[in-house]
């Protein structure tokens, strides 16, 4: 996974609440199964519309997504990340996400910062009315900057280091091989198998 | 101080605790499937790396599967890819697959459950977020990323913080026609879909408690459109009866030290849940979506909300992008709106009481002109108990078409879908835009709304078929 440290970008304010997963990245692109290719799928369907934001001229290549509340919810399908990924963003600002798709993201080096509705309100207003305005989202302060605006946001210490240092989940898992046999070997023997062990 | 289920079980599997550190917590099933697995799958062969625990994952094809010709070549190239790259990592790694074909193949949620593999104190995974329906056993169940799939084939664990724990008390009696699906709608419609976030649901109650495994099954099934991280119901008799017996259920001596395990499984009653929630079963109708997430309901008797009524601006927003998506108007009964099609099946609804349940208000009865009603038993073993009963039968002569097992128009990935401006009643979990086809517009409702559904043309319940009928009565 890519390290996180910070990131300074345009905006895109994406001013609607319960963005399902379904909206991000449609079914009929989960056939796909790589990791990459998806950045044409992205918000597919709303994309349609040429006065849809990111459609707009002045958001090309903007990188700091800023939504409504409930980002994420509905399938666990991780080709949602991906395809924010793919498409150039590094940052989703909103005040809820869903657990899965906040899990995924994490996992991706894609960052979800919660920040209340009021700042992400000031955000929206700052970034419709100025396209060129730029959003510093700072992992290492834990803190979004903008014009205007400072507001901290929260993480946990240890879901930052991994990001700060684009730790590998695998690896550091396994480090533990030793408690995970451990437990193994005390697992009940009414525990079901799928095949004969 | 005592614990809740949920802690309980979660307890029971922490491999290691730190200071500091998410829980590294053990799991005991791993179900994949095609479309969330072959990024995992070369994740693996990528850092050189076997699966820790064969004997712990199953395999099922079901999101891309056709419902008809399924003795032909798949037609779509690239969901019959995926079906293959999900055939070959299943050979290359050794994990038992039922593909499209064999007796044990249907949608991951139903097929772990029927074969007894889903127990109560389990950890249960699986790269699809309705992985909660599990939870009816009494075990942890959840929905998990492809990244997290790779962790759980390579290590058998994941790293994650505890949730917290609410509990959602439904007490009293479900008036007649107020089913499982009905309940859970309402529930949603409650807390919202973000109400659950950050929680493991707990259901439970006197209503809970009467309701089958399968009614119990929809209910956890569609925790997730809550938010939640997972849903639970604690195991009784009940589920110690649907599971003896099973393929994969203990047997002898093991079967009566599960049952001893199993009998703790319950929440203390000194326990502190974070939140609760209390609903009076004696208050719920049958429940219907008007919008586009599965938070946007209410009862059949009423009508189309006005956006304007809602305070909060952001859900008031929401409300006239659905309205305006729904081609609805504020005001319009709900029983007014008419259909062009009607699906049952899915993980929510598509087990063998869900057909029966339908089957029981189509005998006698057709299909209303203009409508198609497909029906898409959730797994082989549901189609073959429906044919024995003779509901296929049932279903057929209705006008109502009968179909092999699947996904189907849940989700549209294989040609089962709306077009667009197309309306669905749908027995399934998800009424997002384009959910079931680009442009469709899906309403969620119950197997018995559904056929009271197909036959007036409508949203309708049982109780609106005034109609004389004869039925050849359902086997």
């Amino acid at each position: 996974m890519e390290a996180f440290t910070t990131h300074t970008g345009r905006a895109v304010p994406l001013r609607r609440s319960n963005v399902d997963t379904d909206q991000i990245i449609p079914a009929h692109w989960l056939k796909k199964v790589t990791r990459d290719g998806f950045e044409d799928g992205l918000f597919e369907a709303w994309r349609k519309d040429e006065n849809f934001v990111l459609n707009r001229p002045e958001r090309q290549g903007a990188s700091v997504l800023v939504a409504g509340p409930d980002f994420g919810t509905g399938s666990s399908r991780e080709h949602a990340v991906w395809a924010l990924q793919n498409f150039g963003f590094k940052a989703v600002v909103s005040s809820r996400f869903a657990d899965i798709f906040r899990g995924n993201s994490l996992k991706n080096g894609l960052l979800t910062v919660v920040l209340e509705q009021k700042v992400v309100d000031a955000l929206w207003e700052l970034t419709e009315a100025d396209p060129t305005a730029e959003v510093t989202v700072d992992l290492e302060a834990r803190q979004v900057r903008a014009e205007g605006i400072t507001a901290d946001f929260e993480l946990d210490e240890n879901a930052r280091w991994r990001l700060l240092n684009g730790l590998d989940d695998i690896s550091l898992t396994l480090q533990n091989e030793a408690d995970i046999a451990a437990y193994e070997a005390s697992r009940p023997a009414f525990k079901p198998r799928t095949i004969a062990a | 101080m005592g614990r809740t289920l949920a802690e309980k079980v979660w307890d029971d599997h922490v491999v290691r605790r730190a200071e500091g550190e998410p829980d590294l917590l053990f799991i005991d099933l791993h179900l994949l499937h095609e479309v969330t697995s072959p990024q995992a799958f070369d994740g693996l062969r990528q850092a050189g790396r076997p699966v820790r625990r064969l004997d712990l994952t199953i395999a099922t094809e079901d999101h891309n599967t056709p419902t008809l010709d399924i003795d032909k070549p798949i037609a779509d190239p690239v969901s019959r890819a995926q079906l293959e790259t999900l055939r070959k990592n299943c050979a290359d790694f050794g994990v038992r697959l039922h593909p499209l074909g064999d007796v044990e193949q249907g949608v991951v949620h139903v097929v772990g459950p029927q074969l007894g593999l889903t127990q109560p104190g389990t950890t249960v995974v699986c790269g699809d977020s309705h992985t909660s329906t599990h939870g009816a056993f009494g075990a942890l169940a959840f929905g998990i990323g492809t990244s997290q799939v790779e962790h759980v084939l390579a290590t058998q664990t994941l790293p994650l913080a505890r949730p917290k724990t609410m509990a959602i008390t439904v007490e009293g009696e479900l008036p007649d026609e107020v089913t499982a699906k009905d309940l859970i709608l309402a529930i949603i419609a409650r807390i919202g879909t973000g109400g659950g976030q950050g929680y493991i649901l707990e259901y439970r109650g006197s209503a809970i408690e009467k309701l089958s495994m399968e009614a119990r099954m929809t209910i956890c099934n569609m925790s997730i459109e809550a938010g939640a991280r997972a849903g639970m119901i604690a195991p009784d008799a009940t589920t110690f009866d649907y599971l003896k017996g099973r393929d994969h259920a203990p047997e002898g001596e093991d079967w009566d030290a599960a049952v001893a395990y199993w009998n703790t499984l319950r929440s203390d009653d000194d326990a502190v849940f974070d939140a609760e929630v209390v609903i009076d079963a004696a208050e719920l109708a049958p429940f219907v979506t008007w919008g586009t997430n599965p938070g946007q309901g209410a009862p059949l008797s009423a009508n189309v909300p006005d956006p304007a009524s809602y305070e909060d601006a952001s859900e008031r927003h929401a409300a006239e992008k659905a309205l305006e998506y729904m081609g609805l108007t504020a005001g319009q009964a709900l029983r007014d709106i008419s259909v062009d099609t009607v699906f049952v099946g899915s993980c929510t609804n598509g087990r063998i009481e869900d057909l029966r349940n339908a089957a029981s208000i189509l005998d006698g009865r057709k299909v209303a002109d203009g409508v198609r009603m497909l029906v898409v038993p959730g797994s082989v073993r549901v189609a073959l108990q429906a044919v024995s009963e003779g509901l296929d039968k049932v279903f057929t002569e209705a006008g109502a078409e009968w179909r092999h097992a699947g996904c189907s128009m849940c989700l549209g990935m294989n040609p089962d879908q709306l077009a667009p401006g197309e309306r669905s009643a749908s027995t399934s979990n998800r009424n997002f835009e384009g959910r079931q086809g680009k442009g469709g517009r899906t309403h969620l409702v119950s197997p018995q709304v559904a056929a009271a559904t197909a036959v007036l043309g409508h949203l309708a319940s049982p109780a609106d078929l005034s109609d004389a009928r004869t039925p050849a009565g359902v086997r």
